[in-house]
């Protein structure tokens, strides 16, 4: 397994990323010409306030939202020329998902929802894999259980489990954390580092809690559209700091 | 409450327009079924209004008037024309005519087939120039002359362009004379009333004195006297003057009154038809009902929290429930307006249809107020009764469980369920068995009464048999389709409730259709069975839609070579005791050698004044052998006397059979309704049938037949009639389809959110099409297979009950069950196409993002 620490490639990457919604008088910038890379093997967090444009970049990134101009990469591949069928299976395949909530199929067991991509995909599950991944979740006694017998963090934990067992490029985490308790909300946050630290996965995480961010590698600010600041090794306090020069230049303008 | 109820309905469309169509397909039924029979009711009414003279006069018939139009042409009472001048010579009379007139004198095409449809008469009149009641002639020449002497015809103008013949060309008949074939010029063309509709019958009319030679054998007599009242004398004055001068066996009528009783026989005769549509009618409207209640009820289900706000905000449970009736009503009032809109089409589609088959139904459609009252009462009353359980439902959800994230609505207890369903279940079986095995009135009633009840209860418990059943019905899915199989199998499961009620409106019909169709299989098998043990004569000689034959036909069969002996079978109505009962007649000698009849009692020996009865009617009459019943008949009234009981037969029925010569005693005309041929021994049996067809060539009315064919041709009418039935029953499959559309249809979109995931994950749009399928199939072969089973149920018990009444043997189609097994099947893969699509196309992000 991938257990070396980060190398130099490149997991995902986008170039002049725009995104338009509406027309007219009701056109919006969400994204205006976004340039961005993420480091294989390294956590990133995406800051910014409502409206900045941070869970469209992720939504582009991701493949689950098209880009009205510039190029967005997973690994080589180019997402534009694809169609809805490439595109499933480029996020079966290489992307790992964890939503901020409604992240599991409530018909379905723990262990079921965990190998969902898999079982989609019609792939084999690697058993050591899997229960190195379950053991890390700690999640071994309640695969049984279906995601309404879980507590809000223990579906969390289902959920970035699923995100890890397929071995993705690159895992997107929106807002994982927003609809925990703080002590769930940091076992779920301490296993998404866990898993980059110890199985050499990339994560790109969007949050508003600088708290959150602080368990990243790297953060990215993003205000009206645009990558206006980045930080590496964050801690909560320095993330605040920076936040609070924005939002004085936000009220200003 | 209101504004805020009507804004959603308008948020709703389409799934306003997918529960507001099981109303609009219900009531058009009810309003087709209304308006089709008020168009027959108007048509027969303008043929039959104002047809008759002042005053009728005819021979006096028992029983009601049309006890023997089923069988044979009335009777062969005739009236002397000296009563005719008798007649006309009362001073109120102006002028006294004698009709002479025959039901069953069929016109020929140039190709020498039958022309008039299966069923309608073949009428034959004499002309004269008497006026009816509002002075306008009957028959208006149109073409030609009218005819004038022996040899001579003129045919309606309907029939005429129809026929292929020329003014001048010889026109072939077939009567039932001794000599079944007549030919007469074509001398001209004649319109019958104002519209010239007929309603599928022909008209010949034929000079006085010939119509007399063909029909009366040549006695100078009428069938009726057609009589004009003089200037200042009512037609009531002119029927009592003639009834004090009639003889006691003819009476007077006025012609108002013979115009009634002929149009409202017909009437009751097509009334029959209304109850046939009515009662599909009340099947849509049933199954339309669950679906109804399934559409409101997710409905009510997704807006839970949308209740629960308005319940914090101070609405109370009242206004809730009322928000929810509300939306029905204008769900039901919606649903009948197009209801009764598409009941118009329905009604025009079926008189094409009768066009088409030759019964034709002239002007444009009768809208009564009554129709429009009930379409609206049924669709209104029938979606809020529908709506009512969820509406409940709703006002009960607590304000703040709603409110919370993710709250489905509260499962009703499973006990109250398994108790209310399970006692109204047994208590249908028992109304049922009451109805069907008990001698009690009203039994049709309790068995439609049981049978509704029991669909209510299996309706109720289908939650709790709808998981065992659906485990096995969809239990492989996982093994077979990976986690496709098994999300599907979990969606049908996840909520028993919704999937048990979208399976019951399936249920319905296909038990409706297995209870059918096991009748009909066992119908069939009687008659085979019937056949094969009963029947000992190799040919059998009939008309395909019972009517009577010349007599003249055995004769000529019996001179085919190879063939032993004719066996003839005639039929009547009558009253015995003074109930109407279906008499058959025959040699039961002769019969014996051609079919099974075995005496248990008494004499096989049948004379005149005698008859037989089957032994368990004799048993439930208590009659036994010397014991008398009184027989009336159109021309005599007579106690007669029971001279031997035989065995059981599925043949006969156990009906009373007397003498022919009892029939023709009681002016019963003299017609076969059927011939059983027995050929001689050793002949040859393929030379005797090309013999037996060769000799009744020229009588296209009848036809001859071996036992296969004979069998054939009565499994033919069986399953016309379960085709008919099938496709009316295809009506509540329809909704029960529709009803699953739009289970799923408000499953995807409850689900939506758990669609976008599934994509995000990499569930491709095909796999997610295939999930949606293959719950539709489990919900689809849910509702199937409960319905076979109840279906197997009245079936089987249907048959047992009327096992002693002509259904002796049960027979279960199960090759055909299957069938309807896999056709539902295929109808849930159906069902699942648009809803499918509808989930594909949803946008991952948006999918996944909604509230």
């Amino acid at each position: 397994m991938t257990t070396e620490p980060s190398s130099p490639r490149t997991a995902a990457h986008a170039v002049d990323l725009t995104k338009i919604y509406g027309k007219d008088d009701t056109r919006v910038v969400a994204l205006g010409g976004v340039t961005v890379e993420f480091a294989a093997g390294r956590f990133t967090a995406i800051m910014g306030p409502s409206g900045s444009g941070k869970s469209t970049l992720m939504h582009c990134m991701a493949a689950l939202d098209s880009s009205t101009s510039g190029e967005v990469y997973i690994g080589d591949t180019e997402l534009s020329g694809l169609n809805d069928k490439a595109l499933t299976k480029l996020r079966r395949d290489k992307i790992g998902f964890v939503f901020q909530a409604f992240n599991l199929i409530p018909t379905l067991t723990a262990k079921e929802n965990i190998t969902l991509p898999l079982d989609i995909a019609g792939q084999s599950i690697d058993k050591e894999w899997f229960d190195n991944v379950i053991a890390t979740v700690g999640l071994a006694d309640r695969l049984g259980h279906k995601p309404n017998q879980l507590s809000g963090g223990q579906q969390q934990r289902v959920a970035c489990a699923r995100a890890l067992v397929s071995k993705p490029e690159i895992i997107f985490a929106d807002e994982p954390t927003g609809n925990l308790d703080s002590r769930s909300g940091t076992e779920v946050l301490s296993f998404l580092r866990r898993s980059v630290r110890e199985f050499g996965q990339t994560i790109v995480m969007v949050t508003h809690d600088p708290n959150a961010a602080a368990y990243s590698d790297r953060v990215l600010f993003l205000a009206d559209g645009q990558i206006v600041d980045e930080l590496a090794d964050p801690t909560a306090e320095k993330v605040l700091e920076r936040m609070k020069g924005f939002d004085a230049v936000g009220q200003q303008a | 409450m209101i504004r805020a109820t009507l804004k959603s309905l308008a948020a709703r469309k389409l799934r306003l327009a997918m529960s507001a169509f099981a109303i609009v397909l219900g009531v058009a039924f009810v309003a087709g079924s209304y308006v089709f029979t008020d168009t027959i009711d108007r048509t027969f009414d303008d043929i039959f209004g104002g047809l008759s003279s002042d005053v009728v006069v005819r021979p006096d018939l028992p029983g009601e008037a049309d006890l023997f139009a089923g069988f044979a042409t009335g009777t062969t009472t005739t009236i002397p024309s000296g009563l005719v001048d008798e007649v006309a010579d009362l001073p109120g009379v102006e002028r006294a005519d004698g009709d002479v007139e025959n039901q069953s004198f069929f016109v020929l095409d140039s190709d020498g087939d039958v022309m008039t449809t299966q069923g309608a008469p073949g009428i034959a009149v004499n002309y004269h120039d008497g006026p009816v009641a509002d002075g306008a002639p009957v028959l208006e020449l149109v073409d030609g002359e009218l005819p004038s002497g022996p040899g001579e015809v003129a045919l309606d103008d309907r029939t005429f362009e129809d026929s292929g013949y020329q003014l001048g060309d010889d026109v072939q008949f077939v009567g039932t004379g001794d000599d079944p074939r007549v030919t007469a010029e074509l001398v001209g063309v004649v319109r019958f009333g104002e519209s010239g509709s007929l309603a599928g019958a022909s008209l010949s009319v034929f000079e006085t004195g010939y119509a007399q030679q063909l029909f009366l054998d040549g006695d100078d007599a009428f069938n009726r006297i057609s009589v004009t009242a003089a200037e200042g004398t009512s037609a009531e004055q002119v029927r009592d003057e003639i009834s004090a001068i009639l003889p006691g066996d003819f009476e007077a009528l006025t012609g108002a009154d013979v115009d009634e009783e002929t149009a409202s026989a017909i009437e009751e005769g097509l009334g029959f038809f209304n109850t046939f549509l009515l009662v599909f009618a009340a099947i849509a409207l049933f199954v339309g009902v669950f679906l109804i209640l399934n559409t409101f009820s997710i409905l009510v289900a997704q807006r839970s929290q949308e209740m629960a706000l308005y319940r914090a905000l101070g609405a109370g449970r009242h206004q809730v429930t009322r928000s929810v009736l509300l939306e029905a009503f204008v769900v039901g009032v919606v649903g009948s307006t197009l209801g009764l809109l598409l009941g118009l089409g329905v009604a025009q589609l079926l008189k094409t249809v009768f066009g088409a088959f030759g019964l034709e139904l002239a002007g444009g459609l009768v809208l009564q107020p009554r129709t429009v009252v009930i379409s609206y009462v049924v669709g209104i009353v029938v979606t809020m009764v529908a709506a009512y359980v969820p509406a409940r439902r709703a006002s009960k959800v607590p304000p703040i469980a709603a409110m919370r994230d993710d709250v489905v609505s509260t499962e009703s207890s499973r006990r109250v369920h398994l108790w209310v369903g399970g006692g109204l279940t047994l208590l249908g079986a028992a109304a049922m068995a009451t109805g069907l095995f008990a001698d009690v009135n009203d039994a049709a009633l309790m068995v439609g009464a049981g049978i509704f009840a029991v669909f209510i209860g299996v309706a109720l418990l289908a939650p709790v048999l709808a998981t065992p059943v659906l485990r096995v019905v969809a239990g492989w899915y996982p093994k077979a389709f990976g986690t496709v199989g098994r999300l599907a199998r979990e969606n049908a499961l996840r909520n028993p409730r919704r999937t048990a009620a979208t399976a019951s409106a399936l249920m319905i019909g296909m038990a409706l259709v297995t209870a059918i169709s096991i009748v009909g299989a066992s119908a069939n098998a009687t008659v085979d069975k019937a056949l094969d043990d009963g029947v000992r004569a190799q040919f059998v000689v009939s008309n395909a839609v019972g009517q009577p034959f010349s007599p003249g036909i055995a004769e000529q069969v019996g001179q085919v070579d190879g063939v032993d002996e004719v066996v003839s079978v005639r039929m009547s109505g009558g009253l015995v005791d003074g109930d109407q009962t279906f008499l058959q007649s025959f040699d039961p000698v002769a019969y014996s050698r051609a079919a099974d009849l075995e005496l248990v009692a008494g004499t096989d020996e049948l004379g005149p004044g005698q008859f037989l009865i089957g032994e368990d009617q004799a048993e439930s009459k208590g009659l036994s052998v010397g014991d008398t019943v009184r027989l009336q008949l159109p021309g005599s009234d007579e106690d007669i006397e029971l001279a031997g009981i035989y065995a059981q037969s599925p043949l006969l029925a156990g009906g009373v059979v007397v003498s022919q010569q009892t029939l023709a005693d009681g002016a019963v005309p003299s017609l076969d309704s059927m011939l059983y041929v027995i050929a001689d021994d050793g002949a040859d049996l393929a030379t005797v049938q090309d013999g037996l067809k060769a000799a009744t060539a020229d009588v296209p009315t009848v036809t001859v037949q071996d036992q296969d064919e004979y069998k054939q041709q009565s499994r033919d009418q069986v399953n016309q009639l379960l085709f008919l039935v099938y496709a009316l029953l295809g009506l509540a499959v329809l909704i029960a389809v529709l009803g699953i559309v739009n289970t799923l249809a408000l499953s995807v979109m409850e689900r939506t959110r758990e669609v976008g995931l599934l994509r995000a994950v990499g569930l491709s749009r095909r796999q997610l099409r295939r999930t949606i399928r293959l719950e539709s199939i489990a919900i689809a072969v849910l509702g199937a297979v409960l319905g076979v089973a109840l279906g197997l149920l009245f079936g089987v018990s249907l048959q047992r009950a009327i096992a002693d009444d002509g259904l002796e043997v049960l027979s279960v189609p199960g090759g055909q069950l299957i069938v309807f097994v896999v056709l539902a099947a295929v109808v849930g893969v159906l069902a699942a196409v648009w809803p499918a699509r509808r989930a594909a196309k949803l946008d991952v992000l948006r999918a996944i993002t909604t509230e």
